[in-house]
């Protein structure tokens, strides 16, 4: 799709990745490549080992054993200084923002600047005023994390995730907790700065098939691997058993009734 | 069968309680490690010496003064039935500066910041906020732990000083003011029994205890688990066990440096 002679291959790759927590194996062979450029949203059932992979990706958690490579830097082996480095390239949203509620929005989003670059202040004003203008929030740099409803929150943590201007954003299931319309506003304001940005995105979700509206590509994860993986056409089109129970469990509404209102 | 299960449980809790330690021990080389290693943020060190410090001020000089009150009523009735009312300001002195002083002022800064410190850290793990100092390249060890155990270093041995000296002057006035023993003595015996070795022995304590109650308390929340109960639970122990500590160190540090 967007694939320039210079951007070819995959910003992120994950070859053959194991994870196990006590008795249970929550990764098990997981490959999956990241194009540059795109959305890819990892779907799957609660449990399924989503969140225990983007916390593989963003270096959380070290695997028992695998491979990911990060814009051609193998990460799996790498000490914590090293990691740091890596980390500079890219932003991270968590699920519920994760945003520090003893700080106001515009110390939250300035937060990376303060503490990990030389610019000075004016510098700094200016590119929060920047950032907050790009997710919606520009004149909210006194609230506090408290004082805003939860989707405000979730625009003020992604301006942090992109304040450093990343070229890879990983997202914590973003819609976590909002309604249906404001589930709709993060998803495009996602896509509107992956595009303004040019960012990778990673992003983990439950809202199908709402997501998919957003996304250029779709992993299916099942029981610890892959078990679809391509462009959201493909995805959809493809007969796998566990992945059409998956979206019609969702879609009865049972499990979340958000994702069924959302349509 | 079941001997050879009972065994493995065994092994795992072995297994489980030793590993543990060591992440207990790891955690607190890391936070010192890391203090001594730039970035300084010298702006959170003396954030946590306000909460840790400044803000146990009143409490401490309040339980201070009891406590020394206390001392003069208890220690004028006994040493009158021998007849050495005299000593009452020695008595109060050492039992203070040796013994009481750093640790009620431990366990009162344990009981006001620890727990404090405690459930901050563990509402933060809880809501990923500590993941996410270290996805933005920050080490959240040195960011949030090294400076509260330094503080707790430096706040201690100030906060028993304090202690102590309201001690003795609440000692002061119920010994002498209220119940009439000897003012002269009062002082004299304190300026000629009282040693540096008995002041040093406060301090030691208390740079002890605040480094104690800090990596308890910090390691307490810092792990606390991400549910409901989690920080509560954190909370509990982090001051329980940071109590024990204070008092079992206590007698061994006595019976070293005595």
């Amino acid at each position: 799709m967007n694939q320039n002679s210079d951007r070819e291959g995959a910003a992120i790759s994950v070859r053959d990745l194991h994870r196990r927590f006590g008795r249970q194996q929550v990764l098990d062979g997981v490959n999956l490549d990241f194009p540059r450029g795109q959305i890819t949203t990892i779907v799957g059932p609660s449990g399924c080992g989503k969140t225990v992979l983007l916390k593989h990706l963003n270096l959380l958690l070290r695997p028992d054993s695998g491979v990911i490579v990060i814009d051609g830097v193998e990460v799996t082996a790498l000490r914590s200084r090293a990691q740091n480095e890596v980390r500079e390239k890219f932003g991270m949203l968590f699920q519920a923002g994760a945003l520090f509620d003893s700080m106001s929005v515009f110390d939250n989003v300035a937060f990376p600047l303060v503490e990990l670059t030389n610019l000075n202040r004016d510098e700094i004003a200016a590119r929060v005023e920047e950032t907050l203008e790009a997710v919606g929030l520009q004149g909210m740099e006194k609230k506090f994390p408290s004082e805003m409803s939860g989707g405000m929150q979730k625009r003020a943590a992604l301006a942090r995730a992109l304040i450093r201007r990343p070229k890879i954003l990983m997202l914590d299931e973003p819609t976590t907790g909002l309604d249906p319309t404001r589930t709709h506003q993060i998803h495009s304001l996602v896509r509107h700065t992956q595009q303004q940005f040019d960012l990778t995105a990673v992003m983990v979700s439950h809202d199908v098939p709402a997501v998919f509206e957003f996304s250029d590509r779709v992993a299916f994860m099942h029981q610890g691997r892959m078990a679809l993986n391509g462009t959201v056409a493909e995805v959809m089109a493809a007969k796998h058993d566990n992945f059409t129970q998956f979206l019609e469990g969702r879609a009865s509404g049972i499990d979340e009734p958000l994702a069924a209102a959302a349509r | 069968m079941s001997i050879v299960s009972s065994i493995e449980r065994l092994g795992a809790w072995v297994i489980d309680g030793v590993t543990s330690l060591g992440d207990f021990v790891i955690f607190l080389a890391a936070a010192l490690l890391y203090a001594l290693r730039p970035p300084y943020k010298v702006r959170l060190l003396i954030r946590q010496l306000r909460a840790i410090g400044a803000d146990s001020f009143f409490l401490v000089g309040l339980i201070g003064l009891f406590t020394g009150m206390v001392l003069g009523l208890q220690g004028y009735n006994t040493l009158s039935r021998f007849g050495s009312e005299g000593a009452l300001g020695t008595v109060v002195a050492l039992v203070l500066v040796r013994e009481l002083g750093p640790v009620l002022a431990a366990l009162m800064v344990a009981a006001r910041a620890g727990s404090a410190m405690a459930a901050e850290l563990g509402s933060m793990q809880a809501t990923e906020q500590i993941d996410a100092l270290s996805v933005m390249a920050i080490n959240p060890v040195q960011y949030l732990v090294s400076p509260r155990v330094l503080a707790g270093i430096i706040s201690f041995p100030l906060l028993t000083t304090l202690f102590d000296v309201i001690g003795i002057w609440g000692g002061w006035a119920v010994g002498v003011g209220l119940m009439g023993a000897p003012n002269g003595a009062f002082f004299n015996g304190i300026a000629q029994n009282m040693s540096g070795h008995d002041i040093a022995t406060g301090v030691y304590k208390a740079l002890v205890f605040g480094l104690v109650v800090m990596w308890v308390c910090c390691y307490k929340g810092y792990h606390a688990q991400r549910m409901a109960t989690g920080v509560s639970r954190a909370t509990t122990s982090a001051v329980v066990l940071s109590s024990v500590l204070i008092l079992v160190s206590d007698y061994f540090l006595t019976s070293i440096l005595l």
